[in-house]
């Protein structure tokens, strides 16, 4: 299913924040979003949602299979919300909550929008873990989000957001506050499940090499604006629009030289 | 002329009920007067429990810190002597390290009364870390957080260290003031002359400063080395790992290698060469032994 987005524009109070804004992502694909802080990146993620502030104007359109989602009623929107669209959010410390278990939050909203039955929750919750590849999940589903470590609760609230089988995920430097090791699991992640899935993914990064790494698109905003968009070797090798080649070249230089097999 | 030496040090932290964590277990490491030594590992690895023994925040078990000479004492309520007060650190969170009742001014003014100095005037400092001198007045609720730690960094400047200490000093701010503030405690360190031990999970920024890199694994140092030849020639497999997983901007679409397992509870770890259970080139010899020397703590590197 195609997300489209076409001639976005958001002010709140007052500010205009984006300044129509075109963007497409299709079904498998990942499509990246970076700039700087400030130049609109999770504002137009959260604009998806419908999540923006109280007292934002919104034009423009957000398509999905047809429909507006700008404007939808806020009841079909909650149908839409967490059970076709989802969204993964920077910090995993405080996007989950801290004292129920993991297993509860899994099936919380799948419970509500796809109506299965305790049982069956549990079990499609399990098996969820076991799909991000959270150790014995079986057991892991019992336990609190502070019982896991940054990358594990990373892997948990993406699980969380796959539970009702979305087919659009809105992933919000998913990775920015974990190590590399553990991002370089999660973007692995992130990959496999889009190819398997068939998942749009919508990835808000600052960091160049991530999506170098996982991206298929690649846009870059500034002050509002979508200033170029491209496939990911066109944007980032041979960059046509002056604010990007500004942002790969502040940039730390090559990376470390490793024998070829390792990379 | 070394600044701050720490020698095999052993740091365990105590929680009723749990098993004793050693959160550092035998580091050692220096940092010379004008070098920038860069300390990175996973979270979890003993990085920050390091940086706040080297203060006094954390007693040592075992093992001994020294800064300019002068053996570290745990901090207590009694007031710490004139030559400890030359290791500042700046901490990681700077919406909870300034006092949010007090004006800025005011904050580095204690800094500046501590060292005895009635010249430099809290305006200056912050003109010194790029911020307007009418800053002083105002409150830190006023300001962003790549504002705020400038003012930290101001705030441990005022006492005149002879070591900077910043523990994860720039994880907490915006990816576009990340560098600024990094290259911005780097240049006023070196500048006063003071060192600098600078601890990161961000190696591209680590790699922009440092001039020296130690990585820790689990509460040991696993290599040091220079910058440039750790980043060109990484020895130790945890080194290559840690350097393997930064994917790279080149376009191309190259997922980064994966390091398989996690970080083991440092309360149980691993015997042997604490790295085994996750290295791809593990050896017998490392599951019963701990490789104990440098520059680089594995079998592969024993030096002759």
């Amino acid at each position: 299913m195609t997300l489209t987005i076409s001639g976005l524009t958001v002010s709140i109070g007052g500010a205009e924040i984006l300044r129509g804004v075109d963007l497409e992502v299709g079904a498998g694909r990942v499509h990246g979003l970076a700039g700087e802080s400030g130049s609109g990146k999770t504002v137009t993620g959260l604009a998806v949602l419908g999540l923006l502030p109280h007292g934002s104007r919104t034009a423009g359109r957000i398509e999905l299979e047809g429909r507006d989602l700008l404007a939808m009623p806020a009841k079909r929107l909650n149908a839409v919300r967490g059970a076709e669209i989802a969204m993964v959010f920077q910090d995993p410390a405080t996007s989950l909550h801290p004292m129920v278990t993991v297993g509860v939050q899994l099936t919380e909203h799948m419970r509500h929008h796809l109506g299965v039955g305790r049982k069956e929750a549990r079990d499609r919750a399990v098996g969820l873990l076991a799909k991000v590849r959270i150790p014995s999940p079986g057991t892991a589903v019992d336990r609190y989000p502070h019982q896991f470590s940054g990358g594990m609760r990373q892997r948990i609230a993406i699980a969380v957001a796959l539970a009702c089988e979305p087919k659009v995920l809105i992933a919000d430097e998913p990775t920015t506050a974990l190590d590399v090791t553990v991002q370089a699991g999660i973007l692995r992640l992130l990959r496999g499940l889009c190819d398997d899935l068939g998942l749009a993914v919508l990835l808000v990064t600052h960091d160049l090499g991530v999506m170098s790494a996982v991206a298929d698109e690649v846009s870059v905003m500034k002050d509002g604006l979508v200033v170029e968009t491209g496939p990911r070797g066109q944007v980032l090798t041979e960059p046509r629009h002056a604010y990007t080649r500004v942002l790969l070249e502040s940039l730390p230089g090559d990376g470390p030289k490793l024998p070829q097999e390792e990379r | 002329m070394t600044l701050l030496t720490i020698d095999d040090l052993v740091v365990e932290h105590r929680t009723p009920g749990r098993p004793l964590v050693r959160a550092v277990a035998g580091a050692s490491l220096t940092v010379a007067a004008g070098e920038v030594v860069g300390l990175v590992g996973e979270s979890g690895c003993g990085k920050s429990t390091l940086a706040r023994a080297v203060c006094g925040l954390h007693p040592a078990a075992a093992g001994t810190i020294t800064v300019g000479g002068h053996p570290v004492s745990p901090l207590g309520l009694r007031s710490r002597s004139r030559a400890l007060t030359g290791a500042q650190m700046v901490f990681q969170d700077p919406y909870a390290s300034l006092n949010p009742r007090r004006r800025v001014g005011a904050q580095i003014a204690d800094g500046l009364r501590t060292a005895g100095d009635r010249t430099t005037t809290p305006e200056d400092l912050l003109e010194r870390v790029g911020l307007p001198r009418d800053f002083a007045g105002r409150f830190p609720h006023e300001f962003s957080g790549g504002q705020r730690q400038r003012i930290a960094i101001a705030r441990a400047l005022a006492v005149r260290p002879s070591l900077l200490i910043g523990d994860e000093p720039i994880s907490a701010l915006d990816a576009s003031a990340q560098s600024h503030v990094a290259r911005l405690m780097r240049d006023l360190a070196v500048e006063s002359g003071a060192g600098l031990l600078f601890i990161s999970h961000d190696l591209s920024v680590v790699r922009l400063i440092a001039d020296r890199i130690a990585v820790m694994y689990l509460g040991r140092i696993v290599e040091t080395g220079p910058t440039a030849e750790v980043w060109a020639d990484p020895r130790h497999p945890y080194t290559r790992a840690l350097l393997g997983a930064i994917p790279h901007p080149d376009g191309r679409g190259v997922l980064p290698a994966e390091l398989p397992g996690d970080v083991p509870d440092p309360a149980d770890p691993p015997s042997g060469c604490r790295f085994h259970p996750r290295c791809p080139l593990v050896m017998d010899v490392c599951r019963d032994r701990e490789p104990e020397f440098g520059p680089v703590a594995c079998w592969l590197h024993e030096p002759a």
